[in-house]
């Protein structure tokens, strides 16, 4: 291997102290064989002297016998050639290539450019911090050149450089390449990129490779290899919010206990206050360990163990971050996603969906739409079969602890594992929790009912739902219930069988003790509201005053009174329990309607007539109601 | 101007190139607002004193900076270390019964190490396993038992009972039946044996062109055959790791890493590896050209072979009829990795294994070598 650097031969100290030094990249490369791929990667392998005579002398008999460049070195060949050797249908075909120069150390990530590319270009670009894509000068921007390009920026990859190839064979012609980068730049907008470097190239001659052309004096950026070298992928990270996925919990003997992980994002100091998802425990950082001993910091990437100043509960699967950034939690998401197998997606069927470092059941509740990589439009569709693009919502039968994909990769990734085979069959990108299960607790503030509905996303209240016997006051509440619950609410029904069993056993329906009755649900219903809850009560409540006495109990706006308004006739009519034919009969005293009274309501927030309206109806109307006061935050459609 | 001003001047900025990372011609452009102000003045060129006093109050600024930004530098080194870390966490956290296949060389050398690192102050949770082919240099054996112990890890060491009983070897029986039966047969015995559903391997990625595509998790079936449709995909640093009962992983922590990467580290951390891979004076016969040597008195000696005392060592470490020496100077580690990269050969040239015809690397893997 004949490096050029003198201090190999003169100062070899020297040379590995310098080589120590060295940062690192990851790239991918996009394009098919045609746009010069194979040579560019060639290239920058034999310019950076990363072949060994052995394998050149190879390549230069290769090249006579079967390379398609005269004379010269067929650089392809020596890509082409390592692939070749394991064409034996390995599914995710990626191939992983190193080189390195003073400045850097690369790692490659060669995926083929024909079929299958979706699957081995999404792997590929999973570790990717750049992506080169190639473009024939001679073709311009084509199908594939977009397909590449969605695929780049659905995972994420936020630096693009498009290598704008075959430069020679329109004699470096500037208008040619700037009608190229501005299409480019066009099509690209919506995907997410935060830089895009266009190069004039020729892969072949090594024309702005790794050495600047002069072909090209027109262009003033950088080479390929130059914008590599310097290319800053590390700074946005290291300003995120600070996350370690507990991966391991490192318990040598009783007097250690700490947390080994990769940060995946941020910075964490000793002393710093953390919180940790989804438990919402707290401490300090005590120490950071490692081998080499103790740090006083630690930062993305960097493979730790924490140890905390109080005892408290962390297991695999738990991300610790810092108290006023945590992560969210939540079971419910939804997601891009990438199915990887054979056999097509099953949306209801269970699978395990995994994270980095937490493994928990899910399945697919509802597929969306497919992504047309192509055109990039949305296909309703049923299923996804393999290499297909779609949005989906997910459903988990535990929370976890997460970030939005494209605030983090790290805790916004996961793969999703089929239960019999323990294949890899879909992969994701987590876009937002539909429940937001928001954790609250990163600010110090005390915990109180604003800091609890807030975490429930909605506003609590009181329903009190109020009419005769058998108005239909509790099928109503039930089916309201169940609608919020459906909007993923928070919710609590009280009524005469929950309560008159356990806390008002006590009481009997004399007039004293109705109003007890009341005045104890009051209070109930107030706690419940405290707690965040949406809450339903349904009683008779036959008077105003005590009617009176429980909305006062609560804030100003928090209490709905619904009558629920069924005229005496109907309800005896109705008489679903028989409880009006007993009392008819003398058998139940104090019975209102019949020998005691009702006052109805004067201002009801919400007045509901059964004669002309279902329950359904009446359920429909009432959840309006609270969309339309803005109970329930965050409600979508 | 004061030429000893400008030379201290280039020096310092050089620095700064190499410890921030960032090329000269950015720093030039940081400093002198000129991405080639700093090759002239290298070169001889002169600025005036104020553009001087301006760069020299931009250089130092910038050098603070990066004092502070160091702690949180990563080389390319600690990148690859934090990885390996990780992976190997992952199999400790998720595997029922990992082991790691200890191979005595320097990649194992350098895997051993970062398993040290990676559970510290705990003790990595899982044993060490050798297979022996019982024709390892004597050396290879005397380390391998030395650092187990000082690691505190329990050693499996397994040599195949039915090789041993027909009395297999390479110089009976060619190297590459000697190598099926007493390397990758007495490797399957033992992983089911012990019933291991993880085995950590020291292979990397640019070693052999086979191994490129390889996965950092790969999976065997029962019979511990690899087989290409039955790899699964592996995105971020996200590993699937289940297995049915009888099947298992390879894991291969150290797949990013480069030859030079591995010497380089080994260098860093000063880390033990067996005297064999540094030159000194050895018995060696020559045969097909290549240097084997006299490792114990196994070694047949025909009537033209020589026995000579050459200045030699060891690019890769196996059985020892199976391993040329190279001639070599190289007494220290420097000495061995100055040698390496002005070399001219690939590293597995050395490896009698792989001149065996019909026995390619890929053909091998199948099977259930590495």
């Amino acid at each position: 291997m004949a490096h050029l650097d003198d201090l190999i031969a003169t100062d070899i100290l020297g040379y590995l102290k310098a080589q120590e030094e060295k940062s690192f990249l990851r790239f991918i490369t996009c394009g098919s064989v045609d746009d010069g791929k194979s040579t560019l990667i060639g290239r920058l392998l034999y310019d950076s002297k990363l072949i060994y005579e052995d394998q050149l002398a190879t390549i230069e008999k290769d090249s006579k016998k079967s390379g398609t460049q005269g004379d010269k070195i067929d650089l392809a060949l020596l890509v082409d050639g390592l692939a070749a050797e394991r064409e034996q249908g390995i599914t995710i075909d990626v191939a992983y290539r190193f080189f390195s120069t003073d400045k850097r150390k690369f790692i490659v990530a060669d995926t083929p450019g024909h079929v299958q590319y979706t699957r081995n270009m999404a792997t590929g670009a999973s570790t990717a911090d750049v992506a080169v894509l190639l473009i024939d000068a001679r073709y311009g921007v084509q199908e594939q050149t977009r397909r590449h390009a969605f695929i780049v920026s659905l995972l994420g990859v936020k630096h693009v450089v498009v290598a704008i190839n075959k430069m020679d064979l329109n004699g470096f012609d500037q208008s040619i390449y700037n009608d190229i980068e501005v299409d480019f730049r066009e099509f690209s907008r919506d995907l997410g990129f935060t830089d895009i470097t266009c190069i004039p190239m020729s892969a072949l001659d090594g024309d702005n490779v790794t050495i600047r052309s002069d072909n090209s004096d027109w262009y003033k950026g950088p080479t390929l290899l130059e914008y590599l070298e310097v290319v800053d992928v590390d700074k946005a990270a290291l300003d995120a919010p600070f996350r370690l996925p507990v991966q391991w919990v490192n318990r040598p003997n009783l007097d250690f206990r700490g947390f080994s992980g990769t940060v995946a994002s941020g910075t964490v100091e000793v002393g710093d206050e953390i919180i940790v998802i989804p438990s919402g425990k707290r401490s300090t950082v005590k120490e950071i360990v490692t081998f080499d001993g103790n740090r006083d910091i630690a930062r993305e990437d960097m493979a730790v163990t924490l140890t905390l100043n109080d005892e408290i509960d962390i297991s695999r699967g738990d991300i610790i971050c810092k108290k006023d950034t945590p992560a969210e939690q939540a079971d419910q998401f939804q997601a891009h996603m990438l199915w990887m197998s054979e056999n097509e997606m099953f949306p209801g069927r269970q699978y395990l969906l995994k994270t980095g470092n937490k493994t928990v059941p899910a399945s697919v509740m509802k597929l969306k739409h497919r992504i047309d990589i192509n055109d990039f439009s949305e296909v309703a569709v049923d299923t996804l079969a393999l290499n297909e693009v779609g949005v989906a919502t997910l459903s988990l039968s535990a929370p976890i602890a997460f970030d939005a994909y494209n605030d983090n990769r790290n805790t916004g990734s996961f793969i999703l594992i089929d239960r019999q085979t323990n294949e890899t069959v879909g992969v994701g990108m987590l876009d937002f929790a539909l429940r937001r299960a928001k954790n609250v607790v990163w600010q110090d503030l005390d915990v109180n009912k604003a800091v609890r509905s807030e975490q429930k996303n909605q506003k609590p209240a009181l329903l009190w739902f109020t009419g005769l016997s058998g108005s239909g006051k509790s099928t109503i509440a039930n089916l309201v219930e169940k609608r919020l619950l459906d909007l993923g609410r928070h919710t609590y029904t009280l009524d005469g069988d929950n309560v008159r069993h356990g806390l008002n056993r006590d009481l009997n329906f004399s007039k004293a003790d109705r109003v007890e009755n009341i005045r104890r649900i009051g209070e109930v219903a107030r706690l419940m509201v405290d707690a965040g809850l949406i809450t339903m009560a349904s009683f008779i409540s036959p008077y105003r005053a005590e009617r009176r006495m429980a909305r006062d109990l609560l804030e100003e706006g928090e209490f709905i009174e619904v009558f629920v308004n069924t005229p005496l006739e109907v309800a005896e009519a109705r008489d679903v329990k028989g409880l009006y034919a007993k009392a008819r009969a003398g058998e139940i005293k104090n019975f209102t309607g019949i020998d005691s009274e009702y006052q109805a309501p004067e201002n009801a927030e919400i007045t509901v007539d059964t004669v002309k309206m279902s329950a359904d109806e009446a359920a429909e109307m009432i959840v309006t109601y609270l969309k339309d006061k803005g109970f329930m935050s965050g409600y979508e459609g | 101007m004061n030429m000893t001003l400008i030379s201290d001047f280039v020096t310092r900025a050089e620095a700064l190139a190499i410890s921030s990372g960032q090329s000269l011609s950015t720093i030039s452009r940081k400093l002198l607002n000129d991405g080639k102000g700093l090759s002239r003045l290298k070169e001889g060129g002169q600025c005036t004193l104020k553009t001087m006093d301006e760069a020299l109050a931009k250089l130092e600024a910038l050098e603070i900076e990066l004092s502070g930004e160091a702690k949180l530098r990563m080389t390319h080194l600690d990148r690859l270390e934090a990885e390996a870390i990780h992976i190997m966490r992952e199999v400790a956290a998720q595997c029922e019964n990992p082991v790691m296949l200890y191979s005595v060389g320097k990649d194992s050398s350098v895997m051993l190490h970062l398993a040290e690192k990676a559970f510290f102050p705990s003790r990595p949770p899982f044993p060490l396993m050798h297979v022996d082919t019982t024709w390892k240099f004597k050396e290879m054996i005397a380390f391998r038992d030395r650092r187990a112990k000082e690691v505190g890890m329990e050693l499996i060491v397994h040599s195949n009972p039915d090789g041993i009983r027909d009395g297999v070897g390479p110089f009976t029986h060619g190297s590459a039946v000697h190598t099926d039966i007493m390397k990758t047969q007495g490797l399957k015995q033992a992983l089911d044996k012990y019933k291991f559903d993880a085995a950590f391997g020291g292979a990397r990625r640019d070693e052999e062109k086979s191994r490129a595509k390889e996965r950092i998790f790969s999976f065997r079936s029962e019979n511990h055959r690899w087989d290409a449709k039955n790899q699964r995909p592996e995105l971020w640093n996200i590993y699937n790791t289940r297995v049915k009962k009888g099947e298992s992983m390879r894991v291969f922590p150290i797949s990013n890493w480069t030859e030079l990467d591995i010497w380089q580290y080994i260098y860093k951390e000063n880390i033990q590896i067996p005297d064999l891979y540094l030159s000194k004076k050895r018995p060696v016969v020559e045969k097909d050209g290549v240097l084997i040597l006299v490792d114990d008195d196994r070694m047949p000696i025909g009537p033209d072979d020589v026995i000579e005392e050459k200045m030699v060592r060891f690019r890769t470490l196996g059985c020892y009829p199976l391993t040329g020496a190279v001639e070599s100077e190289a007494v220290t580690l420097p000495d061995v990795i100055q040698e390496m990269l002005l070399t001219t050969t690939s590293e597995r040239q050395g490896r009698v294994i792989d001149s065996d015809a019909g026995a390619s690397m890929e053909q091998k893997k199948e099977e259930g070598y590495f």
